[in-house]
């Protein structure tokens, strides 16, 4: 035991020699973590922290599958969970053995993508709705007709993000259809409706924010955070809720199943489920987080948003976005290739 | 095996090793990915299948079951061969008289000419991809300053049409048909022109009978130069196109991301190696011709 101890701490020397108690890497989404709270963490705990960013599930996926990373905590979206725990990624860490586990909003503790929370914390989540000029269209923006089907106005002035699971997601429940449905016909409908309406389609792209308050796009498909923050520039932007069905996703904290530093990084994900730590990275992000109590330590801006409070009566239209089986993926596949191409 | 024989060998290893390990060897990991099967959540498994090669070219239809041409892949080839073949082109209509224009020049004004073709060469593509947005865009330069001319009522569209990709191409690949004419065109004895003059030649028939032959080299080196960087562009696509129209770049790309099939996408990247050998050995065959010709 004191051995073990000793080597132990000879190790930590070795690792710690450049930093102060101990170290932390975070890999994340670019423009995702809260500088603030960074701060924060590292004062509390004496701790360096290292954030390095990606730009997609995949990417993330593969550099970790590649290993000889060095990072110790991640941040997949909840269709990936499953996914980095399959193929051992993931660390069981058990966040809901944790202090501050109380905190977290019930209605997120028993998601599909991780039951009863054993290796990921909330980090973020959102809808996927549609973004409109109302000052180009007036008519209900809470359909994904804006989109499929768009009237004159928005004709050529529509932007679609090149996410195929939220597109096709988006146009299977506008077709009546479920999230990752196989159904043969209901998938001939999709494919003729999109490849249909991308004409009336100005681009596929990601940049919404800057060209929606610019006026050079009027309706996009988009995130609710990135809605809020045209919104800010240009108040005629409005974010729609789909009624026949929008998704809804949720990122992810959790720690990788190599990480170095792993005290250090059961303490981060203890510290973001503290309603003040979660609130900071809200109002940074600009989207809702899953912890309870948060909301009265954001900015009045975020509490009172339209984008991030989904309306009572359309709550029931939102499903939480699921992966889809690896045979459906391949029909979504063609049809997506067909819309790009 | 003496200490020359152990000498050379020891020079040339550097050159070895990166024409054997660098060069062949992520092409022959390229080539071994494309016979095999794609993982669920991408990566691949290790089952021998030739379904990639077949989908570069046909798939099944998900609701008919009817096999038949990959539309989708072969309009992306389509786009791809028909884009990079006017850019070199129009790269061509802008690039010779530039560079006849520089070789004209005197001497010693010619390197400040030369340089200023090359500044904008030595930064970022995609700074300069960008830049070319802000002019074209609907808000941008050209359209505010057509509508205060009162020329046009309501913004031209020029972004995001196969249009803008071809004014961006043109203008990242500009220098690469510049250069090769310009050098061809520094070896040209303009005392030919005269003589042309002289024997009562017409300006026409001086370009087309003296000057073109004689740099025609240096326009052929100059539209491969452009041609084979084009048909894999993949910036330019992806910000002037906006999505809607890619090109091969990011068909394959899109393999190795949201749609998770990279033997597919091995497969496509190995059909646009096969299609820049088939337009470099009619290159070599035009240039090769040449030679024989004066020879």
């Amino acid at each position: 035991m004191i051995r073990t101890m000793t080597t132990a701490s000879a190790l930590a020397l070795l690792a710690g020699a450049a930093s102060a108690e101990g170290s932390l890497n975070i890999y994340n989404w670019g423009n995702y973590t809260s500088p603030e709270m960074i701060e924060k963490f590292e004062a509390e705990y004496d701790v360096d922290v290292t954030v390095t960013d990606y730009d997609s599930n995949d990417t993330a996926l593969a550099k970790l599958k590649a290993g000889g990373h060095g990072f110790d905590i991640v941040v997949p979206s909840g269709n990936y969970v499953p996914i980095f725990i399959a193929e051992g990624l993931l660390m069981k860490s058990n966040p809901n053995e944790m202090e501050n586990f109380s905190n977290m909003d019930p209605r997120w503790v028993d998601v599909e993508f991780d039951p009863g929370r054993e290796y990921t914390v909330p980090w973020q989540w959102g809808t996927v709705g549609v973004s409109v000029n109302t000052a180009v269209y007036d008519g209900d923006i809470n359909t994904a007709a804006v989109i499929f089907d768009p009237p004159e106005e928005l004709k050529g002035k529509i932007n679609v993000l090149p996410e195929m699971n939220d597109v096709m997601g988006m146009a299977i429940h506008y077709l009546g259809g479920e999230q990752c449905t196989g159904d043969r016909e209901v998938l001939r409908q999709v494919r003729d409706k999109l490849v249909e309406a991308k004409p009336n389609w100005l681009s596929m792209g990601y940049s919404t924010i800057e060209r929606l308050a610019n006026e050079d796009i009027a309706a996009s498909i988009n995130w609710n955070g990135a809605s809020m923050r045209a919104r800010i520039d240009n108040d005629d932007i409005a974010f729609g809720y789909p009624q026949t069905g929008f998704s809804i996703w949720m990122d992810n904290a959790a720690i990788i199943s190599d990480a170095q530093n792993v005290e250090n990084a059961k303490l981060f994900l203890n510290f973001i489920m503290e309603p003040e730590n979660a609130a900071m990275l809200s109002n940074f992000a600009r989207y809702a987080n899953g912890i309870q109590g948060s909301q009265e330590f954001m900015d009045e801006t975020m509490a009172q948003a339209p984008e991030i409070n989904t309306p009572e009566e359309l709550a029931d239209a939102g499903y939480i976005s699921k992966n889809c089986p690896p045979e459906v993926q391949k029909i979504y596949s063609q049809i997506w290739t067909e819309l790009t191409k | 095996m003496d200490a020359t024989t152990r000498s050379r060998a020891l020079l040339l290893a550097p050159a070895l090793f990166i024409l054997t390990v660098a060069a062949s060897g992520p092409l022959l990991i390229v080539f071994v990915y494309s016979f095999l099967t794609p993982g669920d959540y991408g990566g691949v498994v290790w089952d021998f299948s030739t379904q990639a090669w077949f989908n570069v070219i046909a798939e099944r239809d998900f609701f008919t079951e009817e096999l038949g041409w990959a539309d989708a892949h072969l309009a992306v080839f389509w786009r791809s061969i028909k884009l990079s073949l006017l850019t070199a082109l129009l790269s061509f209509l802008v690039g010779f008289p530039t560079a006849y224009f520089i070789a004209t020049r005197p001497r010693r004004s010619r390197d400040m000419w030369m340089l200023l073709i090359m500044i904008p060469f030595w930064t970022n593509l995609l700074i300069r991809t960008f830049a070319i947005m802000e002019l074209i865009r609907n808000e941008g330069t050209i359209n505010t300053v057509l509508i205060a001319m009162g020329l046009v009522t309501a913004p031209v569209q020029m972004l995001y049409t196969e249009f803008s990709l071809l004014v961006g191409m043109t203008y990242v690949y500009l220098p690469l048909m510049i250069l090769p004419i310009y050098a061809s065109m520094e070896r040209f004895d303009f005392r030919l022109v005269e003589a042309g003059y002289d024997l009562y030649a017409s300006r026409w028939q001086v370009l087309r009978r003296i000057i073109f032959p004689l740099v025609k080299p240096g326009v052929i080196a100059g539209s491969i130069l452009v041609f084979v960087p084009c048909l894999g562009a993949y910036v330019t696509p992806r910000v002037l196109g906006g999505g809607k129209q890619i090109m091969l770049g990011n068909l394959i790309e899109l393999q190795f991301g949201q749609l998770r099939n990279w033997p597919l996408g091995a497969a496509l990247s190995l059909t646009l190696l096969v299609i820049v050998m088939v337009a470099l050995l009619i290159y070599v065959r035009a240039a090769g011709g040449e030679e024989a010709r004066h020879g």
